[in-house]
Order: C-alpha cells, then structure tokens, then sequence
C-alpha cells in the first residue's frame, strides 16, 4: 500500500502539466457543486423558516362529525345525505392529551388552545377576528410571537388582548385602550389592549387576537374545552409522519405543516430534484476527465508499468498506484473546489441580493469529499484495470 | 529441494529441459520460434547468449526471466518447477530471484537513482529498512555513482543511467543475472565499464549471469558462450575468457 501510493503520488507529480489541468477541471466541478447545493438549501431553508416562523408543524383537531348510517343488511339503498355542518367541539379530554404528548421524545412543544370567531368593535367601526385562547409560555415555544412586537409586551391575561399591527391600525388602537369583542352569540367583553404584534402575514396581522384561555372558552361557549393542540417538532420533515402516528394514536384529526403546504413541499422537491441532477452531470463529466486523463497516463506509462511488473509488482499493486491517483485527485480536486465554493458563497452573501444568508454546512464539504474522492476512484478503474493486465512482455517491448 | 532430481549440483540455478515456445497457437500463423532447448546455468556462470536478429534470444529470455511461459517442456528455478505455478507466484519469484538489467535502461523517470535501485524492495515489502537503504547506497557506490544517488534519470548520462540499473537488478541479491544488450546503446569505453561491472557482481556474489549480446568483442570476455540459430542451440561451449 504504501509503495502503491508513493508510485501513485510520483506519477502524478511526474505528470505535472496533466494533473494541473485535470485538478483545475475538478476544481470548478466541485465548486460548482458546493456552490448550487448551498445556495439552493439556504433558498430552502430561508422558504421554510419563514412559512413555518408563524405555523405549528402539526395541529391536532377534533374529528369531524360524520353521519352515521345504520347498517341494513344485505339490501341495497339509495341515501340521500347531508354533510353536517361542523360546529366548534372540545377536543376531549385534552389535559390528559396534553400530558400525554408532553412526553413524547418527538416533540419539541404542545400547545393546547381554543379559537373561535368574534367581532371586534371601537366606536362605530368593526372587524371580523380570530380569538386565540391559550397558555403564553407553551404558545411562544411554537409560534415565537414575543419576537415580533411592535408596541406593548405579549401578556395575555383576563380583559388583556394582544393583537396584530393592521387590526390596531383599521381600529386605531395602541396599547392601553379599549376594545369590545362581541362572540356572535350573546356574549361580549371588553378588554385592554396590552400589545401589538407584526408576523408579517397579512391574514394573521388583521384577524388574529390573543387572549386569556379561559376568557375565550366564556366567550364561544366552550367551557373547559380547547379546539386545537399545536406541536412542533423536532425535524420539520419528519412532521408527516408523526402527524399520521399521532392521529392513529390519539383518534384526533392531525395535519401536518406538509400537507397545508402541499404545494410549496413540491416545488422545494422539484427543486431538489433540480439541484440533485445538475450535481449529477457535473460529477460525471468530472469523472469522464479523470477517467480520460489517466487512460492517456496509463498508455503514456506502458513501458514503466512493465518495468514494474517485471521487477516484482503485482496486478493488484498497479491497480492501485491507478486507483490511488484517481481518488488522489478526486480528494485534492475536493479540497480546492471546496475552497472555490465557499469564496464564491462568501462573495455571493457579501455582493448578492441579501435576500437570505447562504452557509456551508460542514457536512456538505464532508459529503463533497467522499462523493469526489469516490467519483475518482470509481472513474480511474477502467484505466487501472487495463495497467494492471498489461502484458509485462509486451508492454517492456512496445511501450 | 530434496526432490530436486539427481542430476541437479547444489549450484544449479537453472535448469531448461526440451523448451518448445510458439506463437499464435492453432492459427494459421502458427509459428514455432524455439524447438527443444536443454540448458542449465549455476552459480559461478558467466555466459554469452549469441545469434543472428531472430534466432529467438530474446524469447529465450522472456522464458529464463519467468516474464513468459513456455509452450513445452520444463523450466526449474533453484531446483523448483515452475509450471504449476500462479502468475502471483512467478511474480514473486521474478523479485526475490531474477535480476534484469535491458538495453534501454529502463529506470522510472518519476525515481530518484537510489529510490529506482530500491524499488524491487520496495515492490515487495513497503517502505524500506534502513539495511536496505544502506545496501542500495553501497550498490550504487560500487557503480561509481556515489555522488548522483539521488539525481532523476533525466539528469544522468546512458553510462550512469545503465549502471543505476545494474545496481537496480543486484539490489534483491538474486541468483540469476539477466541482461539483453546491455552496452547496444553505449559508447566502447562505457560498455566496457558496465561490462566490468557485471563481471565483478558475478564473482563476488556468485551469481549466475546471462548477457544477450550481438557484440562478439563481448562474448569473447566470458566463460561460456552460448549460439542461438532458428530457435536451437547450436553451439555451447566454456572457454577460458580473454580476461580471465
């Protein structure tokens, strides 16, 4: 091994003009690489983090309430059926839910909460909103909404609200004044306005209103009861597939941020995809160069590779010094075009659009590495092969 | 090697019995290039391979350096059979055994002289010893080229270049010396020099020597002179070299 890799190194050396021109062809191959992949994963990641910053990464519902039909045997009928309407139901027995998710390892946090639909009022003017009722301290852990005031502090209390900056703009509201939330049903109340919020989604910046949980249970006749669990998780793209054990588990009606975002989930797929391929072709025509370079050096060295064979070396010896030079540089190609990757991201997040920040992940040069070193050791042994089978008669003769 | 024949001296190191070698087996071409060679070299030998272009000298050497097999017939190394050997084992032999030495020398370019001489080694066992080093080196030294060990080929004369690779087919210690033309692209005095060289290697560490050579002024300085013609050995005898 060590024989092989010094002849391995030697040759390269030997054959400065060659390997300087093939590193230079690894080199912008593998910067390209770590330069899409990193780009196209910060666009990603940036996507996600912003759609996810205000969303749980599940929500768990009461099931829907079906019409039951009672079986009749082994006649046949015609059913005329009217999907019931859904009214707002209590998830039940959700503080022993509660309890129970909280110690799931998959979680990161639970948040019980009820919401329901209200008017708010201020004089003549008023708005529909969103009521939000539930426990700050589990809530901010999935939807960090402390981050995002704009006026006052998140505290929802009895007669506190916090609520979005375009509600407060429509009503002309600032922290301290009053507003009268009317459920629609009878019930009204009215509260103090203890905080604005900006999330920077329209819907939830003029509809959402965070109150006391218990508050909000009074105020759409739901006593005790919570209408919606949120769960964050600790993999955002494992979301899918706990929702659906959750919802097996616990007989809820569980949708994931995945499925709610089906359509973005494609597109960030395709994207991969993109990324994926174009990765792909570069890595062959990187490994078409290697494999042509060391062809041309096989045949170049015929003659010495008889030589070798003649004083002693095996098949499997020159195997590798051709392996070895392959995945040699493959490594050091990996290495530069890595170095490349990160100066052009570096230069991308100084220069470009500063939209989003890209980074290089460790674990992306790591990958890089091995991919490169592998595509080079793979695309040197059909050359090796052939150095390993020539003829030590022949090739000492015609070489 | 117990069962090494009764015909066998202790210093035999090669024994060739009926040697037959063709060419293009079972075509049309087929042709045979050596018909029935009987040889045995040992130790103290010092001997010519001569004859016409064609006679089928270098064949002959390819199938005494284990670098080929033979069609017929039976080649022993130190009393062993050779035939039922794996390429591995012949590649194993050919290191530990055969030194060549050809009349392009051969050397890799990407070596340093000393590292060439240490390449058999090398080959063999990996990194090497300090005893190694110090062997090479003294080889080296022997052939005059103490002060270029560690030149590149390139930067070495044909002389220097030739000797570096006497130094490289000794550097094993092996009991068989092959060499084809190996002053064919060397000035008189040089091959002269190099000539001298073998002829010291060969009484010193008694190994055998086989020198191919179309250079009758050289023939005549060895101990036995073998004549090669259409593929039969038609002459086969020991003189007392000029030198001698």
């Amino acid at each position: 091994m060590w024989t092989a890799w010094m002849i391995a190194v030697r040759f390269l050396r030997d054959g400065r003009g060659q390997t300087i021109l093939i590193l230079f062809g690894i080199t912008i191959g593998v910067a390209v690489i770590v330069f899409v992949t990193a780009l196209i994963s910060g666009l990603q990641a940036n996507i996600i983090a912003r759609t996810l910053g205000t969303q749980a990464h599940i929500t768990l519902h009461a099931p829907d309430e079906v019409n039951h039909i009672a079986p009749a045997g082994d006649i046949t009928r015609l059913t005329l059926e009217d999907p019931r309407p859904q009214r707002l139901r209590s998830i039940n027995n959700w503080q022993h839910m509660r309890d129970l998710l909280d110690t799931d390892p998959m979680l990161d946090a639970v948040s019980p909460l009820v919401s329901g639909p209200a008017f708010a009022q201020r004089g003549n003017a008023r708005r529909s909103v969103a009521l939000i009722g539930m426990d700050p301290e589990r809530y901010l852990r999935v939807i960090p909404v402390d981050r995002d005031m704009v006026a006052g502090r998140f505290q929802p209390a009895a007669d506190k609200v916090v609520i979005g900056h375009r509600l407060a703009t429509e009503l002309g509201l600032r922290p301290g004044d009053r507003l009268r939330i009317d459920a629609g049903n009878g019930r009204t109340a009215t509260v103090d306005i203890s905080g604005i919020f900006e999330l920077g989604v329209r819907e939830l910046d003029e509809r959402y209103v965070y109150m006391d949980l218990k508050q909000v249970q009074t105020l759409i006749d739901l006593p005790g009861g919570v209408t919606t669990i949120d769960l964050t998780v600790a993999d955002i793209f494992d979301a899918d597939a706990i929702a659906a054990r959750i919802g097996g588990l616990t007989g809820l009606k569980s949708e994931s941020w995945m499925e709610t975002n089906a359509q973005l989930m494609n597109a960030l797929a395709a994207q991969r995809l993109s990324t994926r391929m174009i990765s792909f072709f570069v890595a062959v025509s990187v490994a078409f160069g290697i494999a042509s370079v060391l062809s041309v050096s096989v045949v170049q060295r015929t003659r010495q590779i008889g030589i070798l064979r003649a004083m002693g070396a095996g098949q499997r010896q020159m195997l590798l010094v051709f392996v070895l030079q392959g995945a040699l540089l493959g490594m050091i190609g990996a290495i530069t075009g890595s170095i490349c990757g990160v100066l052009l991201i570096a230069s991308f997040d100084t220069f470009g659009p500063g939209l989003f920040e890209v980074s290089v992940t460790p674990g992306l040069i790591a990958a890089t590495m091995v991919l490169a070193t592998t595509v080079g050791a793979l695309a040197a042994s059909q050359p090796a092969r052939r150095a390993a089978r020539l003829d030590p008669v022949t090739a000492i003769r015609n070489g | 090697m117990a069962e090494a024949g009764d015909f066998n001296s202790a210093d035999e190191v090669l024994r060739l019995e009926g040697i037959g070698k063709s060419y293009n087996l079972g075509l049309p071409t087929e042709a045979e290039v050596l018909h029935g060679i009987d040889l045995a070299l040992t130790r103290g030998d010092f001997a010519a391979l001569v004859g016409p272009s064609g006679s089928g000298k270098s064949t002959l050497l390819n199938l005494i350096g284990l670098l080929d097999r033979p069609t017929r017939g039976r080649i022993q190394l130190l009393g062993e059979p050779t035939a039922e050997m794996s390429d591995a084992e012949l590649t194993a032999r050919r290191a530990t055994t055969i030194g060549f030495v050809f009349q392009f020398h051969h050397l890799i370019p990407a070596f340093t002289a000393l590292e060439n001489v240490l390449m058999p080694h090398m080959l063999r066992r990996g990194r090497p010893n300090p005893e190694a080093s110090a062997w090479a080196r003294q080889l080296l030294t022997d052939v005059g080229l103490a002060a270029q060990i560690d030149r590149y080929p390139d930067q070495l004369s044909g002389g220097q270049q030739q000797r570096v690779a006497i130094a490289r087919a000794l550097a094993a210690r092996p009991a068989l010396l092959l060499a084809d033309e190996p002053t064919g692209n060397l000035d008189t005095v040089t091959a002269d020099g190099v000539f001298e060289l073998l002829r010291r290697f060969n009484r010193t560490f008694g190994c055998a020597v086989l020198v191919v050579t179309h250079d009758p002024r050289l023939s005549a300085r060895c101990d036995r002179v073998i004549e090669l013609v259409d593929g039969r050995i038609v002459r086969d005898e020991r003189h007392a070299a000029a030198d001698n």
